[in-house]
């Protein structure tokens, strides 16, 4: 049995260093647009086949103790939850190399206009994925409901930079490439959003048994 | 007792299901001479169902499964007090030969009498009344293969008993509870000295008979239990400390000990 509680504990362990290099990555990725800095970028891209290395492991381990050990309760709420948390952090790890990817190509252009909302839009998605993370560390329920409750501010956040560059893109077609670049780059950030959301559901699986996923009343 | 229970005390699963239960129990205490075993245990056995009771050694799981059919009156200066009920009919005071008939047992370590596979079955049927030669036949047959056993002695009914292996004895035992059509039928770690397939066996053989009996079980392996039980009860020093879909216990049980003991973290 203390092997299993030594191993549980490893494995949170492993979760929690690509957690880090996951928080990395997105913050890197809005840096290198914000600061047009392509040693950050290129940080990112370093860093990506070491998340998917460690997504695999991080499965396979998991899979490993349900095999051996059979876990029950709430060693089996962790271990389901770890899958699924491993699972959306790999997708958030994509979803920075995409915004790498804008961020180099925008790079080498004038910019459309002073970035003001895409980084504050930033700031909500890695508020929200540093929340969910250390939702997830503490077992802390209440936390992973903030999350939760915070998705919408990102949705509308993202729906009205859609709304600003459509304009630009209308005012100044020469504009549509940079404009959609940055479409992408929102669009990116709302999904790693979603990410952490999909984590803050996970923690409230794993401490409280309670699936909310799809279900808007039980979130509060 | 004509009552719909609805299940369960604890965490209410997604879907209680209502039931009459085929079992009955309430305010149960048990004593060994001066010991008390059982401390008010109160649970509704729901019928066509497997019921799985999981603990400790020790927790009374065992004796509380043979208060069920008055077993332990086998044993000196024992007494159970509160009310056991099969089906609204006193369970504590039915006469013993009825409820036996009626609540069929089947133990840890296959016990078949040293006699032929075809007596062992037999017997149940000639204590419990006349019946033709040929009508013997049938029902041996019919109990071997309710036991998924026929396959494997059809050929051999009349060799001992003694000479099949360890799964095959478990099952003739079972063929033998099953030969006098017990309304439940009571198994107490009926897989503990067998292999995983002997078990699987079993297994899948509580899987059919559930349709026409209502079984409780009691098993050390978890993983059994979360198998094969729709309901489990988790006993602790005596007490029922919580019972509940079985999906239920082994995913989010409403009570520390529950989940200390079925993590590992007991003790």
């Amino acid at each position: 049995m203390r092997h299993f509680i030594e191993a549980l504990e490893e494995f949170e362990q492993k979760l929690l260093e690509m957690a880090g290099l996951v928080e990395a990555a997105i913050h890197k990725s809005v840096l290198s647009l914000t600061e047009r800095e392509e040693s950050h970028a290129e940080a990112v891209l370093r860093n990506e086949a070491r998340i998917n290395q460690m997504e695999i492991e991080i499965d396979d381990f998991a899979v490993r103790l349900l095999a051996l050990y059979q876990p029950m309760a709430k060693d089996l709420r962790f271990l389901t939850a770890g899958i699924k948390i491993n699972s959306d952090l790999e997708r958030m790890g994509d979803l920075a190399v995409n915004i790498v990817e804008r961020a180099l190509s925008l790079m080498h252009e004038p910019p459309v206009k002073p970035l003001i909302d895409i980084p504050e839009l930033a700031r909500l998605t890695e508020g929200m994925v540093h929340k969910s993370l250390d939702a997830f560390v503490k077992r802390d329920s209440a936390l992973a409901r903030e999350v939760l409750l915070s998705d919408d501010a990102v949705d509308n956040l993202r729906d009205s930079i859609y709304g600003e560059l459509k304009a630009f893109m209308q005012r100044d077609p020469s504009t549509i490439s940079r404009a959609l670049d940055l479409i992408f780059v929102a669009r990116n950030l709302e999904r790693i959003a979603d990410h952490a959301t999909n984590i803050a559901e996970d923690v409230l699986f794993l401490v409280q048994g309670v699936d909310v996923r799809h279900h808007a009343e039980a979130r509060q | 007792m004509t009552d719909v229970i609805e299940i369960p005390p604890g965490a209410a699963p997604r879907r209680a299901e209502a039931f009459k239960p085929k079992l009955h129990v309430s305010n149960l205490n048990f004593y060994y001479g001066e010991k008390q075993v059982l401390h008010d245990v109160a649970v509704a056995v729901p019928p066509n169902r497997v019921t799985a009771l999981i603990g400790p050694s020790g927790c009374g799981k065992s004796t509380f499964l043979r208060t069920l059919n008055r077993m332990y009156e086998a044993v000196p200066r024992t007494r159970a007090e509160g009310i056991v009920t099969l089906d609204g009919e006193d369970v504590l005071s039915m006469d013993v030969v009825r409820l036996r008939r009626r609540v069929g047992m089947v133990f840890q370590k296959s016990n078949p009498f040293p006699k032929s596979i075809f007596e062992n079955v037999a017997y149940g049927l000639r204590v419990n009344g006349r019946m033709r030669k040929r009508e013997i036949e049938e029902a041996v047959e019919h109990s071997l293969r309710r036991a998924a056993i026929w396959d494997e002695v059809k050929g051999h009914l009349h060799d001992s008993a003694h000479a099949l292996s360890g799964g095959q004895q478990q099952r003739l035992c079972i063929a033998r509870a099953l030969a006098v059509n017990p309304e439940v039928l009571l198994l107490d770690e009926p897989c503990s000295a067998l292999d995983p397939i002997a078990t699987a066996k079993i297994e899948e053989l509580m899987f059919v008979l559930k349709e026409s009996c209502t079984i409780v079980i009691v098993t050390h392996n978890m993983q059994q239990a979360a198998r094969v039980a729709e309901y489990t009860g988790f006993f602790l020093l005596g007490r029922l400390i919580e019972f509940n879909k079985t999906e239920v216990i082994f995913k989010r049980p409403a009570k520390k000990e529950t989940e200390d003991y079925i993590t590992g973290r007991f003790g």
